[in-house]
């Protein structure tokens, strides 16, 4: 329990942080934001921006302000009214486009991970239990490959292969099933190799111990020391690398959103860094953050479960 | 008395070079992949270094006539969507991602370094709070820290270098803290404290020589995670200005053309992967010539 409460104390702590953090750099350029509002949102504006102007806009967002001020009041409004900004292009409030978009990156970012766990967990196991045969060879090596290929050109190349050479599913767009299959299999390639080699490695470990290979003296099937002995023993690193692959899988939904035009917050970030629009820039950081520190709380959680050392120690 | 003694050290030093130096090539011999990501790393850095020499083509001039050409023996792997030739333009874009790779991984590592001797050494309040800030730079998933850098500051070589080093230094900093918080008891260091070297000569001298192996590892693994973020990054358009010729960039403006010009989306893609494959064996072949504790497979 009192372990909990310190999670949950260190994952508060970190979210204000990043908040700050994110703030402070999205605010960097001294004098810049009333600036950019003028430039980017008034239509015409581009090269003739008045010192006035600047004022007046200073003025009316209390840009003049010290930047601490700035922040605690930015802290007070997201807290007190859930308001953290509005969009100088879209003019609405960014809490709910990041709302309108965060159902596509959760169920892009899931499946992929889904996929990466029960792809990545099984081969691992399968590699491991023909050590240094054929297969294993070749299961290395791909995932070599799979850890080493950007994630954007597996998209890329799947596009060419199944959309454009072979016809089987749309090149992008969002709703249908078809739709979520070359995304979701692009994102989750990278993680399937990296969990898979994490398993190998820790079930071989595993294996080796004198407790399988007393399990295996008794007689029992290769299948039952697997389920019964060797999996949930190997389980621990494994859990681990997956919490930091959910890290990698939300920050590759950035560029592989933006391929398949998936209407998520990774798209929306990349469009509101080129339209400038940093409110949206910031509430994008903060939403991703936000979301892996609560897989990283989740993964710590189920760390203590599978190892109650943890809990005790 | 004083000179036995230095000869003796000497000769034990000799003798341990000899001896080091003969297992580490015994056992480079014995990886061959190693062997092969060596030589070809070699031979591409060379490529690269001297690639404005030996290209083909300028990589920026533009022929309108002869655009999106497949590859055949004049453009030996076609031209892109303005006529340029795409093996030059691949050959200069190594120089471009190496020279930044490796700026941004040296450069990393020495704040890194600095920041976890500090914090390791010194312990107390001045290893909380820095740790509580290398907490909080991680929490951070992927290169959305540096797209956000890079969103403010805007393009440019200086800029990435920099958004880069941001993201990355952390993790030398956490692994670097870990090492000293171990060497700190040691004797060696204990006896060093006991005879009165001021800090800066215990760490030196003493705790970072002793160190330096597993980060050393680390940041070869990273050479590849780097080449990756900063394809990625001008893939996304947030990279580079358009005229400096770079991998991810290609692939952007490749793209468009993928249903007649395939070309253009493969080649830069392999010469990515190619490059952090490279780095993946060396790394792995560094981690067990240098650090024998480690347990774990290869990298394939």
């Amino acid at each position: 329990m009192k372990y909990l409460l310190k999670r949950v104390g260190f994952v508060v702590i970190t979210l204000f942080a990043v908040c700050a953090l994110t703030f402070f750099l999205m605010n960097i350029i001294p004098g810049g934001t009333a600036e950019m509002i003028l430039k980017y949102t008034f239509v015409g504006l581009e090269n003739s921006v008045s010192q006035e102007q600047i004022n007046q806009i200073s003025g009316r967002y209390n840009l003049d302000d010290p930047l601490y001020i700035q922040f605690f009041r930015w802290i007070k409004e997201a807290v007190v009214t859930g308001d953290i900004g509005t969009s100088y292009v879209f003019k609405k409030p960014v809490l709910y486009l990041l709302a309108l978009r965060l159902p596509a990156t959760i169920q892009l970012a899931g499946v992929s991970m889904v996929i990466a766990i029960i792809i990545g967990v099984s081969l691992g196991i399968y590699s491991a239990l023909k050590e240094n045969k054929i297969s294993d060879h070749i299961l290395r090596i791909v995932t070599l490959f799979g850890v080493s290929m950007p994630g954007f050109w597996i998209a890329l190349i799947l596009i060419l292969i199944f959309s454009l050479k072979m016809k089987l599913v749309p090149v992008s767009g969002y709703g249908s099933l078809e739709n979520l299959i070359l995304p979701s299999v692009a994102l989750s390639l990278h993680s399937v190799a990296a969990i898979m080699r994490v398993t190998r490695a820790s079930m071989l470990e595993t294996m080796g111990q004198e407790y399988i290979r007393f399990a295996k003296a008794k007689g029992l099937s290769i299948w039952k020391i697997v389920t019964r002995h060797a999996f949930k023993n190997a389980m621990l690193p494994v859990v681990t690398v997956i919490g930091f692959q959910m890290g990698s899988l939300l920050g590759g939904t950035v560029v592989i959103e933006k391929i398949f035009a998936w209407p998520g917050i990774g798209s929306l970030l990349v469009d509101s860094i080129s339209a400038r629009d940093l409110p949206v820039v910031q509430g994008c950081i903060l939403a991703i953050v936000t979301m892996f520190l609560f897989v990283i709380f989740f993964v710590d959680m189920l760390y203590t479960c599978l190892d109650p050392r943890i809990r005790y120690g | 008395m004083d000179n036995v003694f230095v000869d003796r050290l000497k000769k034990e030093k000799l003798l341990t070079l000899e001896i080091c130096g003969g297992e580490i090539a015994k056992k480079l011999y014995h990886r061959k992949d190693m062997l092969f990501a060596l030589v070809s790393l070699l031979l591409f850095t060379g490529l690269a270094l001297f690639a404005p020499m030996i290209t083909p083509y300028d990589p920026n001039t533009i022929d309108l006539k002869n655009k999106n050409l497949n590859p055949s023996g004049e453009h030996l792997l076609g031209t892109d969507y303005l006529g340029r030739d795409l093996l030059s333009r691949i050959l200069i874009g190594a120089r471009t991602s190496l020279s930044i790779t490796f700026g941004v991984v040296l450069i990393s590592l020495f704040i890194g370094i600095i920041f976890g001797c500090v914090a390791g050494y010194y312990g107390g309040i001045v290893d909380e709070s820095l740790s509580r800030i290398i907490d909080i730079f991680l929490a951070f998933p992927g290169i959305i820290f540096a797209l956000a850098i890079m969103g403010v500051l805007g393009s440019g070589v200086f800029n990435m270098i920099l958004a880069l080093s941001i993201t990355q230094w952390p993790k030398y900093a956490r692994m670097m803290r870990g090492q000293v918080l171990s060497l700190k008891k040691q004797e060696f260091v204990l006896s060093a404290v006991t005879s009165g070297a001021n800090d800066f000569h215990i760490l030196y001298k003493h705790i970072i020589p002793n160190s330096i192996a597993p980060l050393l590892v680390l940041a070869t693994l990273d050479l590849g995670h780097v080449i990756l973020s900063i394809s990625t990054l001008s893939f996304l358009g947030i990279g580079l200005p358009a005229d400096i010729p770079e991998w991810g960039a290609m692939l952007s403006a490749g793209k468009e053309f993928m249903r007649t010009a395939p070309y253009q989306t493969i080649f830069p893609g392999l010469a990515v992967t190619f490059f952090v494959v490279i780095f993946s064996i060396i790394g792995d072949g560094m981690r067990d010539l240098l650090d024998p504790n480690h347990e774990g497979g290869e990298v394939y």
